[in-house]
C-alpha cells in the first residue's frame, strides 16, 4: 500500500504511549554481582545467576533498587511494596527461559511527567526487569529472517533495566519526541541511567493508535518496538500514522499486531504474526522475596534527589533575562538559546556553564562555550572539575587568552580529565600578548598588504577577516582577535 | 479423554508454548497425566484456610539485597565448553524462529 506519510493523516489524530527502558547505572547485575558495563569482550561478564546453571539464586541488588526509586519520585510515582514474576518465553536470549520483571505489583505505581511544552504525560508505571542478552545473526544478510544461524553474548542478560510506561496521552509524533527527550533527561539527572538511545541503554517502543479527530473512543492499537533513535521515533510514529489512517479512509480496519521499523525504507512492516497471542504464564519469582520500600528508606532518597531539568532550565533561563542579554534577538535565537539550555541539562553539562557564570563569566559567553565546545566531548566534560572549568572562560573573558587558545586549553583538559587552565595555557606557550605587541603586528601586515589596506579603507569590511588571519599567523594565534579588529579601526579612522 | 481440570485444547496450548512437539496419542497421555497431577495437587483445596492470612512465600523475610559490588565471573573458555556449540567466544545457537518477544 502507498503511504502518504507527509499530509495522509488529515482528520486523524494519533493516541501515543510508549514504553521506555533503559539500563540502570550499577556496577553489578540486577540479581547476580557480574559487572553491568557495556561494550566488554563477549561473554566474560557471566556467572551461574546469570547463565542460569542449576543451583544458582538471585540476590537483588541494593543499588539497582534505590535508582529504581529515584526515578519514580522524579516521575511522582507512588513508591509501593512489590513482587517480582517470572515472565515465561522462549528465545535464546535468556538462558533462563524467563525473563524476573514485575506484573501486578510494580515498584512504582502511577504519576507524571510534563513536557516543556506544557502537556502533562500520565506514567503508569516504572517496574525493574532484567535485560536480555544480545543476539547476533549470521548468514544471509545478517538479518534475522535468512539467518542460519545466530550468536548470543550474554554480557547484558541479567542487567538491570527500569521499564517506564506512559499513558496513553501523546497526541503527535513531536510530542512523543519530546517525552523521550524529557524522560531521558530526568533519568540522567537522576543518576540513574546513561540512558544513551546509540548505545542501547535506553531503548523505546510504541503504543500507537489513530481515531477521527475529536473522537473520544481508542481504536485498535499497533505496537513497534525498538526504535534506536529519536529520529526513527518520529519516522516510524509519521508513517504509521498515515498508514492506519489510510486503513480507515479505504473502510478497512487496522489489525492488532507488532510492527517493525525499517530505517532504510521508513517504512513499518508486520512482523509474520504468532500463531498465538504472548502468553508468558507470569507467576511469583520463588527464589526471590517481597520488596518492601520503608518509608524511611524512600525519604532519604528523596531528600538526596538533584534539581530536576525543568527547574534547571528556568534557572538558567533567567541568568539571562536578568542579564538583560539577547532581548531583541527575535524568537528564532531565543529558540535556539532554549535548544542549547536544554541540551546541556539533558546531559547534565549545565553545572559547568554555572560554574563559569558564577565565576564572572557572560550566561551567552558560557551558553556558547558549553554547548558548542564542552558537549562535543560528553563524557569527558562530565568528568571536568566545573571550577576549572569556570576559571579556563574567565581567563579568555578577561582577555587573557583567545577564543582558540580556549579552545585548544579545554581540548587539553578534557584529554586529561583535569588540569589547571593557567598551567596548561602556559605549558602550550599562550602567553597573553600585551595591547602594544598586538598594535605592532597589526601595523607590520598593514604595512606589507597595502593594496588589501586600501579596499578595506575604502568600506570592504570583510577584509578585516584577511588581516586578523594575517595576525593570527604572525602571532601563531596568540592575538586576540577582538583587539586586532579594534586596532584596525582605529588605524582606518585615523588614516 | 478429556479431565475435569484440563482439556486437550489447553494441553496442546501448554505444549506448544513449551515448543513440544507433541503427537495425538502423546497429547491425550499428557493430558490424562496432567489432569493426575492437578488432582494431586488439588487436594490442598480441601483444607480449610479461612482463617489463614494469605501470603506470597513461604518465609516471612522480605527486603533481602545485597551491596552493588562486583564479585568473580566465570571463565569465558570453562563456559564455552559446556556449550554444543561456540564462535567467537559467544554461544552459537541455531537459526531463530522469528524476533524476540
Ligand atoms: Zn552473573
Amino acid at each position: 500500500m502507498a503511504v502518504d506519510a507527509s499530509g495522509g493523516s488529515v482528520g486523524y489524530e494519533p493516541v501515543i504511549g510508549l514504553e521506555v527502558h533503559c539500563e540502570l547505572a550499577t556496577a553489578t547485575k540486577l540479581f547476580c554481582s557480574c559487572p553491568n558495563s557495556f561494550g566488554d569482550e563477549p561473554n566474560t561478564n557471566v556467572c551461574p545467576v546469570c547463565l542460569a546453571l542449576p543451583g544458582s539464586l538471585p540476590v537483588l541488588n541494593e543499588r539497582a533498587v534505590d535508582l529504581a526509586i529515584r526515578v519514580g519520585l522524579a516521575l511522582h510515582s507512588d513508591v509501593r511494596q512489590c513482587t517480582f514474576h517470572r515472565k515465561n518465553y522462549f528465545y535464546p536470549d535468556m538462558p533462563k527461559d524467563y525473563q524476573i520483571s514485575q506484573y501486578d505489583e510494580p515498584l512504582n505505581a502511577g504519576g507524571w511527567l510534563d513536557l516543556p511544552s506544557g502537556t502533562r504525560v500520565g506514567v503508569t508505571r516504572a517496574h525493574l526487569e532484567e535485560d536480555t542478552g544480545k543476539t547476533v545473526h549470521m548468514g544471509g544478510t545478517g538479518r534475522i529472517h535468512d539467518a542460519t544461524f545466530s550468536l548470543v553474548d550474554y554480557n547484558r542478560a541479567g542487567v538491570p533495566l527500569l521499564e517506564i510506561v506512559s499513558e496513553p496521552d501523546i497526541r503527535s509524533p513531536q510530542e512523543a519526541r519530546e517525552y523521550v527527550a524529557e524522560l531521558r533527561a530526568i533519568l540522567v539527572a537522576a543518576g540513574a541511567s546513561k540512558a544513551r538511545m546509540e548505545e542501547g541503554s535506553m531503548r523505546v517502543d510504541v503504543n500507537i493508535s489513530v481515531r477521527p479527530a475529536g473522537s473520544a473512543s481508542l481504536a485498535t492499537r499497533c505496537e513497534i518496538k525498538n526504535l534506536n533513535s529519536l529520529r526513527s521515533l518520529v519516522r516510524a510514529l509519521e508513517y504509521e500514522i498515515a498508514r492506519q489512517a489510510e486503513v480507515y479512509r479505504s473502510g478497512g480496519s487496522v489489525v492488532q499486531e507488532t510492527r517493525h521499523f525499517d530505517e532504510d525504507t521508513g517504512r513499518t512492516a508486520s512482523l509474520r504474526s504468532k500463531e498465538e497471542a504472548h502468553d508468558y504464564r507470569y507467576f511469583e519469582e520463588p527464589d526471590l522475596l517481597r520488596l518492601v520500600p520503608g518509608q524511611e528508606r524512600v525519604d532519604a532518597i528523596a531528600a538526596g534527589l538533584p534539581a530536576m531539568p525543568a527547574q534547571r532550565r528556568s534557572e538558567i533561563a533567567a541568568l539571562f533575562s536578568s542579564a538583560g542579554a539577547g532581548t531583541g534577538g527575535g524568537a528564532g535565537a531565543g529558540g535556539a538559546r532554549e535548544d542549547q539550555i536544554a541540551g546541556l541539562v539533558e546531559n547534565g553539562l549545565d553545572g559547568l556553564l554555572l560554574a563559569a557564570v558564577n565565576g564572572g563569566v557572560s550566561p551567552e559567553k558560557a551558553l556558547a562555550r558549553t554547548a558548542n565546545e564542552a558537549a562535543s566531548r560528553i563524557d569527558e566534560a562530565l568528568a571536568l572539575d566545573p571550577e576549572s572549568y569556570g576559571r579556563l572562560l574567565v581567563m579568555e573573558e578577561a582577555g587573557k587568552l583567545t577564543a582558540t587558545q580556549v579552545k585548544a586549553v579545554l581540548s587539553e583538559m578534557l584529554d586529561e580529565g583535569r588540569g589547571d587552565p593557567a598551567a596548561i595555557a602556559k605549558r602550550l606557550g599562550f602567553e597573553t600578548m600585551g595591547a602594544g605587541s598586538i598594535n605592532a603586528s597589526v601595523e607590520e601586515v598593514v604595512a606589507s598588504n597595502a593594496a588589501e589596506w586600501d579596499r578595506y579603507c575604502s568600506g570592504e569590511d570583510k577584509l578585516a577577516q584577511f588581516f586578523i588571519g594575517q595576525v593570527m599567523k604572525a602571532t601563531r594565534g596568540k592575538a586576540d582577535g577582538k583587539a586586532v579588529v579594534a586596532e584596525l579601526q582605529r588605524l582606518r579612522s585615523t588614516r | 479423554m478429556t479431565g475435569e481440570r484440563i482439556t486437550i485444547e489447553q494441553a496442546a496450548h501448554v505444549a506448544r508454548l513449551a515448543r513440544l512437539d507433541v503427537t495425538g496419542d502423546e497429547l491425550a497421555l499428557y493430558t490424562m497425566q496432567l489432569e493426575a497431577v492437578l488432582e494431586y495437587a488439588g487436594q490442598v483445596a480441601a483444607v480449610d484456610t479461612s482463617s489463614v492470612q494469605p501470603t506470597a512465600h513461604a518465609t516471612p523475610a522480605e527486603n533481602v539485597m545485597r551491596k552493588d559490588e562486583p564479585g568473580e565471573c566465570l571463565e569465558r573458555d570453562d563456559v564455552l565448553r559446556e556449550a554444543p556449540e561456540s564462535m567467537d567466544g559467544m554461544f552459537l545457537v541455531p537459526r531463530i524462529l522469528g524476533e524476540a518477544p
